[in-house]
């Protein structure tokens, strides 16, 4: 039973790892611009999709890894310039369908590309699993904890210790004040999306050789990265890693007790759970309004 | 006593416009699409006037749509129920559950809304997927005909007629809506709602209420198509389903009762053309949503109008 | 009318406002001023229903309003308008003001879209009414325009007319010379007189000096979220501890 309960958490969480990175790429949008990128799952998406192709044409694995996610990145970066500076104030609702028109564009010229087939990659140290603990866990799922948490400290180490993070993060925090001191706030929504576009393709680089991935996968990891995202408070990494994580087990925990079929539904009850009782997520700060 | 004005002209045009069709569509596929569009014009019509005239958010709509559908489908061919009764019952549920969901939903704005919503429609669209002893699930349900006074309506002529009739109606009364003073009451709470609140309007009841008349006229344009087309999946009720009302909204026009008309003839052609290529259709739509809200961010119809306003002078 | 007993409100550990009581006469012109940062929108937001006190009474006619929703206040006879402007921008100018008199005409969502002979009647003459609000207030000529195509003046003024659309007893203006010119400010003067002429009490929280000494039969100043002095315009004018507060203690003992 045990045993049962380990090989569910470890499942859960890698592919809450996945949903972390997600998370956090759809944080640093939203902190730069206030914008919900519904586009994000996408970039995860293309980022094993880009790979697979890129190792079936007989690439090696780890260029096709790199390609991979500077591709993704770059991805980001021209959704960015084409499609958000536009419409940079517009309301609400429009910044939303926008991010939604983005995701269905990427998603259907995938779809013409490489069809409705699905696409995996080679796991990247073989795939003879680990025991640990009396439950078998795929050494892929070290390699996506792994790098997650390298980003993670890496995306720390960005907005702490240098500049141009730093910036992102005053422009977060009051954009006109931020363009008052200097900051080409153009220039760090930009870089936000490339940053969000690049944690994505990584996600989806490490999730791959665990899960098949196809032109519409971008659709439920987007949401869910978005739950984490939300369950994290939309603040920090660690909220975004926390929440990550707690919604991949949560779900693996579902999938193995209660019934796999409805292992999708856990993110969207959640959700809903957090945004009716506790909209500020489990590490957002409470903050009153002034009128 | 005065000649009663014409109030709305477009309602005549409307009226006109669907009278003369039939004899101008001769091939029984133009009727099928004509009938397909009023039926998502009526879905577009109580969409819009929870998006664009209150400003709410929706992004699980075609949940809505779905139940009645299934609802009708179910009751009708697994209990024999009558077509007509099975079509009350779906409106009921549909009514019933969105009014229990509003009220917490309709607290939260902008992001947060978009995202309860999406929610929402995709738990229950997961609920229609995975409950196959009902629902046939992902196979699908075949739908008995719709008997009404002992007749079966069948063949497109008649559905015709239905689906013409219904949104004569659903126009009629929205366009009644719009120029009451619960339609300015709806108006001013996207507006300003502390405005509105302080002119002593109950905010949030007027959002529970036009929140359940669009899930309620959702669900009978749901049921109605279910019947007509004889066949239904969950697709019906899916993701992407909920966006394509919402791009129908949006590019027709905000807050606007024949730009939702107008928006939903559109986006149901459109597919006509692309159906042999799906990752296209995909594209395109993703294109429209997108050049539609940098350039027309009001959608047709009001952008139009807002023209033909300015040139008048 | 109006009595505001021992109101307190914090946000945390600010306290925005503190212990404040003072009673308004029906049917008088009643101002509230003080420095920025003195609470005066904080207790109109109180007395409008928007915050909920952290302590004491707001007894409207006699009722303890405290913490009621604003619609709630709105059904009791009050009114009021937005320092920052709350106009319905999607919306005709004759439509922002009709939406001020929905209490008048209560009609639901089904009865609109039958579109009832009931309603018809009501909302024809509740069309009339707004027109001749606009008239008064001096905006009707605008009465086919949309929001979108008026001055920030004749917004103020729109906002006015909706505010009485509803025939409050009580109308709260919140900085109604707020971003106006000379000309216009007077306008607004006259206007706030002819409102309080026809009975109606109005209580203002202005930052224009000359329009409140003008206007008001009795001030109330506010400094750091208590009541610094409370009198007539006369009396308010000679106060060393106003003085003091606006112009900075050196000068204030000159004064």
């Amino acid at each position: 039973m045990f045993e049962q309960f380990l090989q569910f958490f470890y499942s859960g969480v890698t592919v809450g790892s996945a949903y972390a990175l997600a998370a956090l790429g759809f944080t640093i949008i939203y902190n730069t611009s206030g914008v919900i990128n519904f586009a994000q799952g996408e970039f995860i998406m293309l980022g094993g999709m880009l790979a697979a192709v890129l190792v079936g044409a007989g690439v090696p694995l780890p260029l096709a890894v790199v390609i991979a996610v500077v591709v993704t990145s770059c991805v980001g970066l021209v959704m960015e310039k084409t499609v958000i500076q536009p419409a940079r104030d517009a309301q609400v609702v429009s910044l939303i369908i926008i991010t939604i028109g983005a995701s269905l564009v990427v998603r259907g010229l995938v779809q013409i590309w490489l069809g409705k087939g699905t696409f995996s990659l080679t796991p990247f140290s073989g795939d003879s699993p680990i025991i640990l603990l009396g439950a078998s866990l795929l050494p892929q799922s070290l390699w996506v904890l792994g790098v997650t948490l390298v980003m993670v400290a890496l995306m720390g180490w960005f907005f702490g210790r240098t500049l141009l993070g730093k910036a992102m993060l005053a422009t977060s925090h009051n954009r006109v004040a931020a363009q008052l001191v200097g900051i080409n706030t153009e220039r760090v929504l930009l870089v936000s999306f490339g940053l969000a576009a690049l944690l994505g393709g990584v996600g989806g680089v490490l999730l791959a050789p665990i899960t098949y991935t196809s032109y519409d996968a971008g659709i439920m990891l987007g949401l869910k990265g978005f739950v984490a995202a939300v369950l994290g408070g939309l603040g920090g990494g660690a909220g975004a890693v926390a929440g990550g994580l707690i919604l991949g087990i949560a779900e693996a925990m579902t999938a193995g007790f209660i019934s796999s079929a409805y292992k999708d539904a856990v993110p969207f009850v959640l959700i809903l759970f957090i945004l009716f009782f506790m909209p500020r997520g489990l590490f957002g700060a409470k903050v009153s309004d002034r009128v | 006593m005065k000649a009663p004005r014409m109030r709305h002209p477009g309602l005549l045009v409307l009226a006109v416009i669907l009278a003369v069709l039939p004899f101008v569509l001769t091939n029984a596929y133009y009727l099928d699409v004509a009938i397909k569009i009023a039926l998502n014009a009526v879905v577009v019509i109580g969409l819009n006037l929870l998006v664009g005239y209150t400003g709410q958010i929706s992004l699980g709509h075609a949940a809505f749509f779905g139940m009645g559908a299934y609802g009708s489908a179910v009751l009708t061919s697994h209990f024999g129920w009558p077509a007509l009764a099975a079509l009350a019952a779906g409106a009921a549920t549909t009514g019933l559950l969105a009014f229990i969901l509003a009220r917490p939903v309709l607290k939260l704005k902008g992001h947060t809304l978009a995202m309860a919503t999406l929610g929402l429609g995709i738990i229950i669209a997961m609920v229609i997927n995975n409950e196959s002893q009902w629902t046939g699930g992902p196979d699908g349900l075949a739908v008995p005909a719709f008997g009404l006074l002992g007749m079966d309506i069948s063949g497109e002529t008649q559905w015709y007629a239905v689906a013409a009739i219904l949104l004569l109606l659903v126009t009629w009364g929205a366009l009644n809506l719009i120029g009451s003073p619960a339609g300015r009451a709806l108006q001013a709470i996207h507006g300003s709602e502390v405005a509105a609140r302080v002119a002593g309007i109950d905010t949030t009841r007027f959002k529970v209420r036009v929140f359940v008349l669009s899930a309620v006229l959702a669900s009978i344009a749901g049921s109605i198509s279910a019947h007509y087309i004889g066949f239904i999946t969950p697709n019906m009720a899916g993701f992407f389903h909920s966006i394509e009302l919402v791009t129908m909204v949006v590019v027709g026009g905000s807050a606007s009762i024949f730009g939702s008309i107008i928006g939903a003839a559109l986006l149901t052609i459109l597919p006509q053309f692309l159906s042999a290529f799906e990752g296209w259709e995909t594209v395109v739509f993703g294109m429209i949503l997108i050049l539609c809200m940098i350039f027309l961010p009001r959608g047709l119809v009001p952008s139009i109008a807002a023209k033909l306003r300015k040139a008048r002078g | 009318m109006l009595t505001i007993k021992n109101l307190d409100k914090h946000f945390g550990g600010v306290k925005a406002v503190q212990d404040i009581s003072f009673t308004i006469a029906k049917g008088s012109i009643h101002a509230v001023i003080g420095p920025n940062g003195a609470g005066k929108t904080t207790l109109f937001n109180l007395i409008t229903g928007v915050y909920t006190p952290s302590a004491g009474e707001i007894l409207l006619r006699g009722e303890n309003v405290a913490g009621m929703s604003p619609d709630a206040l709105a059904r009791r006879g009050m009114s009021r308008t937005f320092q920052n402007l709350q106009v319905c921008m999607n919306m005709s100018a004759i439509d922002n003001v009709m939406v001020g008199a929905h209490l008048l005409l209560n009609q639901g969502m089904f009865a609109g879209m039958l579109r009832l002979p009931s309603v018809r009647r009501a909302d024809a003459a509740c069309r009339d009414e707004a027109a001749s609000l606009m008239d008064f207030v001096g905006v009707g000529r605008y009465v086919n325009a949309h929001a979108t195509e008026l001055s920030y003046g004749v917004l103020k003024r729109l906002e006015i007319a909706r505010a009485l659309a509803a025939k409050p007893q009580v109308l709260l203006l919140d900085e109604p010379a707020a971003g106006l010119n000379h000309t216009e400010t007077g306008e607004v003067e006259t206007l706030i007189r002819k409102v309080a002429q026809t009975g109606v009490t109005v209580v203002l929280v202005e930052h224009d000096m000359k329009l409140v000494m003008n206007l008001s039969d009795h001030i109330l100043v506010l400094d750091h979220g208590k009541k610094l002095a409370e009198g007539t315009p006369a009396e308010v004018r000679a106060n060393p501890d106003v003085l003091a507060a606006y112009l900075g203690t050196d000068l204030g003992a000159q004064a």
